[in-house]
């Protein structure tokens, strides 16, 4: 496959640098230890933070993690689109008989955000056995679909937000603001945010199905909003309607690239 | 057989002008203003024009980089953007500043990898590649990363890589600028052997007039986005009377002006030991040196081409005022 020979390119045009790659994966960890971090401090000045107690934050922050973790090692340098559209770059991409979305993922993989990922994982194992979930094969299932689906949303939402380049070039914080931003609002309950934030987040952009409605069906609770139960179950359908809306997006971008000058 | 083929092609931005302060305004240029170009198979065109003229524009709308704002736009049968990929696999692509090569990996590996992004054959791949590799004299640098190859070794990798999935047409936007002399050189004989064997049409963009003349028996121009030459080359000198000029120093001034038919005395300097003339496109140069060294001891002449953008800059001013 043309993809896997491109990925495996720039696999191994980044190990030629191979102290940045070793220092680079270092810091990845500490992203993911960070992520948790966070975390534990609060509970050090609450016993319960929106209704739920430390093992069930606990396990939607390890969800919400690999989930992130995830898209941001496969998907996280689509941001990049901006400068290959600043360049014209992207001009070559298009050449190519071949997706201009996939070959920009294949050949922008940062490898070594992978640090991240087996960071999260772990955590995740932890958290699941630390949280009071009856494992059925239902759960089992859930639990490792979860972070794929999360991954699939962060990843439309990292597209999504990386297409405005097409558009305006000089985007920039808009894109961390949802992605990085999505980040820390999926590793904590719904409920302990304002109704607008909630609606726009949680609802629109999806966010909720990260982390917090697979928890709670995972440790068998009711919404404390009353959502109904089987939105815990309802992620790779959320995930796949987001990856088509970021695929649309995407095409409607390339449509109005304008290229650069000669 | 017609393998391009365009219709009133045209391709608007729109540009933020400022307008008072903070006041922005917005306007629509056509970069592309009705372009009909019709091109056939095996055919080598230079498309020509000053900066701005609105050439790679077009090169864009025909492989598929950019889609057009209104007219009809057709390659090998297909229409660029919604056909894309299935352009893509039938036509190459040298944009001179946009690498299709891999910066950290040796050359060779770039070569290996766009096999498999245009899935070839082994043995078709293997084959093109040996026969650009004696041609393009690459094995020197094959193993070398890209990011150390010189500009010229470079741009020869980047003509190997578009080729290597036998297209049918192949667009060039520049492909010698910035290039050596030698490089320069290379280049153009491959193109002509490449467009001599005559199953692959190249469309091409340059500043360069000896690219023109080596290379391209059909030459258009375009200016502000509209053609306004279709045709040869020669063509284009007589009907808007470019002329080489000859400069000559001499020991002393002519004793008698010579007077030779299509020849003009463009400027005389140095108190007449050096003059310009100008030759229209039926005189050899030679017959005037000759002519010159019976008349005065010659120190030094030289032979200046017309430049393609004097001609070209010429061309526009003489449409303006009729």
């Amino acid at each position: 496959m043309a993809y896997r020979h491109l990925l495996e390119a720039q696999v191994r045009s980044q190990a030629q640098y191979r102290a940045s790659l070793a220092v680079d994966v270092a810091g990845s960890v500490l992203f993911g230890v960070l992520d948790i971090v966070s975390v534990v401090v609060l509970f050090r000045v609450t016993p319960t933070l929106g209704g739920f107690s430390f093992a069930e934050v606990f396990l939607m922050t390890a969800l919400a993690t690999c989930a992130f973790a995830t898209a941001d090692l496969v998907v996280g340098n689509v941001e990049r689109l901006r400068q290959y559209v600043r360049s014209g770059l992207f001009d070559a991409l298009l050449v190519r008989p071949l997706s201009s979305l996939a070959q920009l993922v294949a050949m922008d993989v940062a490898t070594r955000r992978v640090g991240r990922v087996a960071f999260g994982v772990v955590m995740l194992v932890l958290a699941a056995a630390k949280a009071p979930v009856e494992f059925t094969p239902a759960r089992l299932v859930l639990l490792l679909m979860t972070p794929i689906a999360g991954a699939v949303i962060f990843g439309a939402v990292f597209v999504a937000t990386a297409t405005v380049a097409f558009w305006w070039i000089e985007s920039g914080e808009i894109a961390n603001g949802l992605t990085y931003g999505g980040l820390n609002f999926t590793q904590y309950p719904i409920t302990i945010y304002g109704a607008l934030f909630r609606r726009l987040f949680a609802y629109a952009v999806g966010f909720a199905f990260v982390a917090y409605y697979p928890t709670l069906a995972l440790v068998d609770r009711p919404d404390p909003l009353g959502a109904p139960a089987f939105l815990g179950y309802a992620a790779p359908a959320i995930a796949v309607m987001a990856a088509v809306a970021a695929g649309l997006l995407w095409r409607t971008g390339v449509r109005h690239y304008r290229s650069t000058g000669s | 057989m017609t393998v391009i083929e365009t219709r009133d092609l045209r391709k608007e931005f729109t540009v933020r002008v400022k307008s008072g302060w903070l006041g922005r305004r917005t306007r629509m240029v056509a970069a592309v203003d009705g372009i009909a170009l019709t091109v056939q198979r095996g055919e080598m065109v230079g498309y020509i024009g000053p900066n701005g003229a609105g050439k790679s524009t077009t090169l864009k709308m025909l492989t598929g980089v950019l889609y057009p704002s209104a007219g009809q736009v057709r390659v090998c049968g297909l229409e660029p953007v919604p056909q894309r990929t299935r352009l893509a696999r039938r036509i190459g692509v040298v944009f001179g500043q946009r690498s299709q090569l891999w910066w950290d990996l040796p050359l060779r590996d770039s070569f290996a990898l766009l096999r498999h992004v245009y899935a070839v054959p082994a043995t078709e791949h293997a084959g093109r590649l040996a026969h650009c590799r004696r041609l393009l004299d690459l094995d020197a640098f094959l193993d070398v990363p890209v990011r150390q190859l010189s500009l010229g070794q470079r741009m020869r990798g980047e003509l190997t890589a578009a080729l290597l999935h036998g297209p049918e047409v192949l667009f060039l936007d520049e492909p010698t600028i910035g290039l050596d002399l030698v490089s320069k050189q290379a280049v153009r004989a491959f193109l002509a052997a490449l467009g001599a064997a005559g199953d692959t049409t190249i469309v091409l963009t340059t500043h360069d007039l000896a690219d023109i003349e080596r290379l391209c028996r059909r030459l258009v121009v375009i200016d502000q986005g509209r053609i306004v030459h279709d045709g040869s080359l020669d063509e284009l000198h007589a009907r808007y009377g470019s002329r080489r000029r000859l400069v000559v120093d001499l020991d002393e001034p002519l004793a008698t002006p010579l007077a030779l038919p299509g020849v003009m005395v463009e400027s005389m300097q140095a108190n007449g030991r050096r003059i310009t003339y100008a030759l229209d496109s039926t005189t050899a140069a030679g017959d005037l040196v000759s002519r010159l060294a019976q008349a005065a001891a010659l120190r030094d002449i030289s032979v200046l081409e017309p430049d393609i953008e004097d001609v070209v800059a010429r061309l526009y001013t003489r449409q303006a005022t009729p």
